[in-house]
Protein backbone atom coordinates (compact mmCIF):
# COMPACT_ATOMS: atom_id res chain seq x y z
CA UNK A 1 0.00 0.00 0.00
CA UNK A 2 1.46 3.32 -1.11
CA UNK A 3 0.46 6.17 1.15
CA UNK A 4 1.12 9.90 1.31
CA UNK A 5 0.84 12.54 4.01
CA UNK A 6 0.44 16.14 2.87
CA UNK A 7 2.54 18.66 4.78
CA UNK A 8 1.73 22.38 4.94
CA UNK A 9 3.66 25.07 6.76
CA UNK A 10 2.07 24.90 10.21
CA UNK A 11 1.02 21.23 10.06
CA UNK A 12 1.92 19.60 13.37
CA UNK A 13 0.27 16.17 13.33
CA UNK A 14 1.96 15.05 10.12
CA UNK A 15 4.49 12.91 11.96
CA UNK A 16 1.87 11.27 14.20
CA UNK A 17 -0.20 10.43 11.15
CA UNK A 18 2.83 9.06 9.29
CA UNK A 19 3.78 6.87 12.26
CA UNK A 20 0.23 5.53 12.57
CA UNK A 21 0.09 4.76 8.85
CA UNK A 22 3.50 3.09 8.89
CA UNK A 23 2.56 0.94 11.89
CA UNK A 24 -0.46 -0.40 10.06
CA UNK A 25 0.92 -0.70 6.53
CA UNK A 26 4.54 -1.50 7.33
CA UNK A 27 5.67 1.17 4.87
CA UNK A 28 6.63 4.77 5.44
CA UNK A 29 4.27 7.18 3.72
CA UNK A 30 5.67 9.74 1.28
CA UNK A 31 5.66 13.17 2.94
CA UNK A 32 4.43 15.58 0.27
CA UNK A 33 5.13 19.29 0.66
CA UNK A 34 2.35 21.76 -0.13
CA UNK A 35 4.13 23.18 -3.19
CA UNK A 36 4.27 19.88 -5.01
CA UNK A 37 1.91 19.83 -7.95
CA UNK A 38 1.88 16.06 -8.19
CA UNK A 39 1.48 13.13 -5.83
CA UNK A 40 3.73 10.06 -5.95
CA UNK A 41 2.74 7.74 -8.79
CA UNK A 42 0.21 5.11 -7.79
CA UNK A 43 -0.59 6.48 -4.33
CA UNK A 44 -3.57 4.63 -2.85
CA UNK A 45 -4.22 6.47 0.37
CA UNK A 46 -3.77 10.15 1.24
CA UNK A 47 -3.77 11.68 4.73
CA UNK A 48 -4.19 15.38 5.45
CA UNK A 49 -2.92 16.02 8.97
CA UNK A 50 -3.93 18.30 11.80
CA UNK A 51 -2.20 21.49 12.79
CA UNK A 52 -2.48 25.14 11.95
CA UNK A 53 -1.68 25.30 8.25
CA UNK A 54 -0.61 28.81 7.21
CA UNK A 55 -1.25 29.97 10.76
CA UNK A 56 -5.03 29.63 10.24
CA UNK A 57 -4.84 32.90 8.28
CA UNK A 58 -8.15 34.12 6.84
CA UNK A 59 -10.00 30.95 7.91
CA UNK A 60 -8.74 27.60 9.18
CA UNK A 61 -7.73 25.58 6.14
CA UNK A 62 -8.48 28.36 3.63
CA UNK A 63 -4.93 28.91 2.42
CA UNK A 64 -4.00 25.22 2.40
CA UNK A 65 -7.08 24.45 0.31
CA UNK A 66 -5.72 26.71 -2.46
CA UNK A 67 -2.19 25.30 -2.45
CA UNK A 68 -0.84 23.45 -5.53
CA UNK A 69 -0.81 20.04 -3.85
CA UNK A 70 -4.52 20.22 -3.08
CA UNK A 71 -5.35 20.33 -6.78
CA UNK A 72 -3.55 17.00 -7.08
CA UNK A 73 -5.39 15.67 -4.00
CA UNK A 74 -8.70 16.74 -5.49
CA UNK A 75 -7.92 14.96 -8.77
CA UNK A 76 -6.94 11.81 -6.86
CA UNK A 77 -10.12 11.97 -4.73
CA UNK A 78 -12.19 12.36 -7.91
CA UNK A 79 -10.55 9.19 -9.20
CA UNK A 80 -11.64 7.37 -6.04
CA UNK A 81 -8.40 7.36 -4.02
CA UNK A 82 -9.28 7.30 -0.30
CA UNK A 83 -8.49 10.58 1.49
CA UNK A 84 -8.69 11.21 5.22
CA UNK A 85 -8.53 14.72 6.69
CA UNK A 86 -8.08 14.93 10.43
CA UNK A 87 -8.75 18.12 12.42
CA UNK A 88 -7.11 20.87 10.32
CA UNK A 89 -7.22 18.31 7.50
CA UNK A 90 -11.04 18.24 7.83
CA UNK A 91 -11.08 22.04 7.63
CA UNK A 92 -8.92 21.88 4.51
CA UNK A 93 -11.31 19.37 2.90
CA UNK A 94 -14.38 21.56 3.51
CA UNK A 95 -12.52 24.62 2.21
CA UNK A 96 -11.52 22.65 -0.90
CA UNK A 97 -15.13 21.68 -1.49
CA UNK A 98 -14.39 17.96 -1.23
CA UNK A 99 -16.72 17.86 1.78
CA UNK A 100 -19.82 20.00 2.36
CA UNK A 101 -20.34 22.49 5.18
CA UNK A 102 -17.87 24.50 7.23
CA UNK A 103 -16.03 24.31 10.54
CA UNK A 104 -16.58 27.39 12.65
CA UNK A 105 -15.20 28.66 15.94
CA UNK A 106 -16.23 26.40 18.85
CA UNK A 107 -19.55 27.46 20.30
CA UNK A 108 -18.05 28.33 23.67
CA UNK A 109 -14.99 29.93 22.05
CA UNK A 110 -12.49 27.92 24.04
CA UNK A 111 -9.91 25.54 22.60
CA UNK A 112 -11.06 22.01 23.42
CA UNK A 113 -8.32 19.47 24.20
CA UNK A 114 -9.43 16.19 25.77
CA UNK A 115 -10.61 12.67 25.07
CA UNK A 116 -14.14 12.48 23.76
CA UNK A 117 -16.60 9.64 23.33
CA UNK A 118 -17.83 9.05 19.79
CA UNK A 119 -20.39 6.77 18.25
CA UNK A 120 -19.56 5.04 14.97
CA UNK A 121 -22.73 5.82 13.02
CA UNK A 122 -21.96 3.86 9.90
CA UNK A 123 -19.62 0.88 9.83
CA UNK A 124 -20.21 0.17 6.13
CA UNK A 125 -17.55 2.57 4.88
CA UNK A 126 -13.96 2.26 3.69
CA UNK A 127 -12.78 3.84 6.92
CA UNK A 128 -15.07 2.32 9.54
CA UNK A 129 -15.47 -1.33 8.56
CA UNK A 130 -13.30 -2.32 11.53
CA UNK A 131 -15.97 -1.04 13.92
CA UNK A 132 -19.56 -2.03 14.64
CA UNK A 133 -22.34 0.41 13.85
CA UNK A 134 -23.34 2.10 17.08
CA UNK A 135 -20.04 1.17 18.73
CA UNK A 136 -18.62 3.70 21.17
CA UNK A 137 -14.96 4.71 20.77
CA UNK A 138 -12.72 7.26 22.45
CA UNK A 139 -10.52 9.58 20.39
CA UNK A 140 -8.80 12.75 21.57
CA UNK A 141 -9.79 16.15 20.19
CA UNK A 142 -7.66 19.30 20.14
CA UNK A 143 -9.20 22.17 18.21
CA UNK A 144 -10.54 25.69 18.26
CA UNK A 145 -12.59 25.55 15.08
CA UNK A 146 -14.48 22.28 15.18
CA UNK A 147 -18.04 23.52 15.19
CA UNK A 148 -19.47 21.77 12.12
CA UNK A 149 -22.22 23.70 10.36
CA UNK A 150 -24.16 23.17 7.15
CA UNK A 151 -27.63 24.14 5.96
CA UNK A 152 -30.57 21.93 6.93
CA UNK A 153 -30.87 20.35 3.48
CA UNK A 154 -27.20 19.32 3.56
CA UNK A 155 -27.51 17.92 7.09
CA UNK A 156 -30.59 15.93 6.11
CA UNK A 157 -28.80 14.54 3.08
CA UNK A 158 -25.72 13.56 5.14
CA UNK A 159 -27.92 11.77 7.67
CA UNK A 160 -30.14 10.12 5.06
CA UNK A 161 -27.23 8.82 3.01
CA UNK A 162 -25.32 7.42 6.00
CA UNK A 163 -22.56 9.95 5.53
CA UNK A 164 -22.28 10.91 9.19
CA UNK A 165 -19.44 8.55 10.09
CA UNK A 166 -18.82 9.65 13.70
CA UNK A 167 -20.96 11.56 16.17
CA UNK A 168 -19.99 13.04 19.55
CA UNK A 169 -21.83 11.46 22.45
CA UNK A 170 -21.47 14.66 24.48
CA UNK A 171 -21.57 18.30 23.54
CA UNK A 172 -18.01 19.20 22.49
CA UNK A 173 -17.94 22.26 20.24
CA UNK A 174 -21.47 23.16 19.19
CA UNK A 175 -21.47 21.08 15.99
CA UNK A 176 -24.81 20.70 14.25
CA UNK A 177 -26.32 17.36 15.32
CA UNK A 178 -23.10 16.62 17.22
CA UNK A 179 -21.40 15.66 13.97
CA UNK A 180 -17.74 14.72 14.43
CA UNK A 181 -16.93 13.24 11.02
CA UNK A 182 -18.52 13.04 7.57
CA UNK A 183 -17.99 11.36 4.20
CA UNK A 184 -18.28 12.67 0.66
CA UNK A 185 -21.03 11.22 -1.50
CA UNK A 186 -18.73 8.69 -3.17
CA UNK A 187 -17.60 7.50 0.27
CA UNK A 188 -13.85 7.77 -0.37
CA UNK A 189 -13.23 11.05 1.49
CA UNK A 190 -13.56 11.24 5.27
CA UNK A 191 -13.11 14.37 7.38
CA UNK A 192 -13.20 14.25 11.17
CA UNK A 193 -12.14 16.55 13.98
CA UNK A 194 -11.05 13.88 16.52
CA UNK A 195 -7.59 12.30 16.15
CA UNK A 196 -7.61 8.52 15.48
CA UNK A 197 -3.83 8.67 14.82
CA UNK A 198 -3.27 9.58 18.47
CA UNK A 199 -4.75 6.31 19.75
CA UNK A 200 -3.05 3.51 17.84
CA UNK A 201 -0.82 1.87 20.45
CA UNK A 202 -1.28 1.03 24.14
CA UNK A 203 1.30 3.63 25.20
CA UNK A 204 -1.11 6.29 23.87
CA UNK A 205 -3.65 5.27 26.50
CA UNK A 206 -5.96 3.72 23.92
CA UNK A 207 -5.98 1.89 20.60
CA UNK A 208 -9.44 2.74 19.26
CA UNK A 209 -7.97 4.61 16.29
CA UNK A 210 -5.93 1.71 14.99
CA UNK A 211 -8.86 -0.12 13.42
CA UNK A 212 -9.59 2.87 11.20
CA UNK A 213 -6.22 2.58 9.50
CA UNK A 214 -6.38 -1.21 9.58
CA UNK A 215 -9.73 -1.25 7.78
CA UNK A 216 -8.33 0.96 5.04
CA UNK A 217 -5.38 -1.30 4.55
CA UNK A 218 -7.67 -4.29 4.12
CA UNK A 219 -10.01 -2.54 1.73
CA UNK A 220 -7.30 -1.04 -0.40
CA UNK A 221 -5.18 -4.17 -0.65
CA UNK A 222 -8.19 -6.44 -1.20
CA UNK B 1 -4.57 56.51 -10.32
CA UNK B 2 -4.67 54.38 -7.21
CA UNK B 3 -7.71 52.27 -6.81
CA UNK B 4 -8.83 50.66 -3.62
CA UNK B 5 -11.64 48.40 -2.69
CA UNK B 6 -12.91 47.25 0.63
CA UNK B 7 -14.45 43.85 1.05
CA UNK B 8 -16.76 43.38 4.03
CA UNK B 9 -17.24 39.78 5.04
CA UNK B 10 -20.10 38.93 7.35
CA UNK B 11 -21.67 35.74 8.59
CA UNK B 12 -24.91 34.85 6.87
CA UNK B 13 -28.00 35.50 8.92
CA UNK B 14 -28.99 32.38 10.77
CA UNK B 15 -25.37 31.29 11.19
CA UNK B 16 -24.50 31.35 14.87
CA UNK B 17 -21.71 33.77 15.71
CA UNK B 18 -19.96 32.74 18.93
CA UNK B 19 -17.53 35.66 18.71
CA UNK B 20 -20.31 38.19 18.30
CA UNK B 21 -22.05 36.62 21.28
CA UNK B 22 -18.93 36.90 23.44
CA UNK B 23 -18.48 40.54 22.46
CA UNK B 24 -22.11 41.16 23.33
CA UNK B 25 -21.62 39.63 26.77
CA UNK B 26 -18.48 41.70 27.32
CA UNK B 27 -20.30 44.90 26.39
CA UNK B 28 -23.05 44.06 28.85
CA UNK B 29 -20.37 43.38 31.46
CA UNK B 30 -19.08 46.90 30.90
CA UNK B 31 -22.52 48.27 31.60
CA UNK B 32 -23.68 48.91 28.01
CA UNK B 33 -27.23 47.70 28.26
CA UNK B 34 -28.64 49.02 24.98
CA UNK B 35 -27.11 46.44 22.65
CA UNK B 36 -29.57 43.97 21.15
CA UNK B 37 -27.16 41.85 19.15
CA UNK B 38 -23.56 41.78 17.93
CA UNK B 39 -22.21 40.16 14.75
CA UNK B 40 -18.48 40.12 14.07
CA UNK B 41 -17.00 40.09 10.57
CA UNK B 42 -13.89 40.97 8.61
CA UNK B 43 -12.74 43.92 6.55
CA UNK B 44 -10.20 43.28 3.79
CA UNK B 45 -8.66 46.23 1.95
CA UNK B 46 -7.42 45.67 -1.57
CA UNK B 47 -5.02 47.97 -3.35
CA UNK B 48 -5.76 47.33 -7.00
CA UNK B 49 -4.17 47.87 -10.38
CA UNK B 50 -6.00 50.29 -12.58
CA UNK B 51 -8.82 48.74 -14.52
CA UNK B 52 -9.53 45.86 -12.14
CA UNK B 53 -13.18 45.18 -12.76
CA UNK B 54 -15.97 44.49 -10.30
CA UNK B 55 -16.42 41.00 -11.64
CA UNK B 56 -12.79 40.22 -10.91
CA UNK B 57 -13.13 41.38 -7.30
CA UNK B 58 -16.27 39.30 -6.97
CA UNK B 59 -14.33 36.34 -8.28
CA UNK B 60 -11.66 36.92 -5.60
CA UNK B 61 -14.38 36.90 -2.95
CA UNK B 62 -15.96 33.69 -4.19
CA UNK B 63 -12.67 31.85 -4.69
CA UNK B 64 -10.88 32.86 -1.51
CA UNK B 65 -11.86 35.87 0.56
CA UNK B 66 -15.25 34.58 1.69
CA UNK B 67 -16.45 31.08 2.43
CA UNK B 68 -19.86 31.37 0.82
CA UNK B 69 -21.15 28.37 2.76
CA UNK B 70 -21.33 30.56 5.85
CA UNK B 71 -20.35 34.09 4.79
CA UNK B 72 -21.68 36.95 2.68
CA UNK B 73 -19.48 39.61 1.13
CA UNK B 74 -20.01 43.20 0.08
CA UNK B 75 -17.59 45.19 -2.06
CA UNK B 76 -17.10 48.91 -1.67
CA UNK B 77 -14.88 50.73 -4.16
CA UNK B 78 -12.93 53.78 -3.09
CA UNK B 79 -11.87 55.80 -6.12
CA UNK B 80 -8.75 57.93 -5.85
CA UNK B 81 -8.13 56.94 -2.27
Amino acid sequence: MKTAVIVFPGSNCDRDLAVAMEQVTGRKPAMVWHREAELPEGVDFIGIPGGFSYGDYLRSGAMAARSPVMRAVKDAADRGVPVIGICNGFQVLTETGLLPGALMRNARLSFVCRNVRLRVENSQTLFTSGYDSGEEVVFPVAHHDGNYQADEATLERLEGEGRVAFRYLDQVNGSARNIAGILNDAGNVLGLMPHPERVVEPAHGGTDGRRLFGALLETVSA
Amino acid sequence: MDMKARVFITLKSGVLDPQGKAIHHALEGLGFSGVNDVRAGKLIELDLADGTGDSEIEDMCRKLLANTVIENFRIERLENA
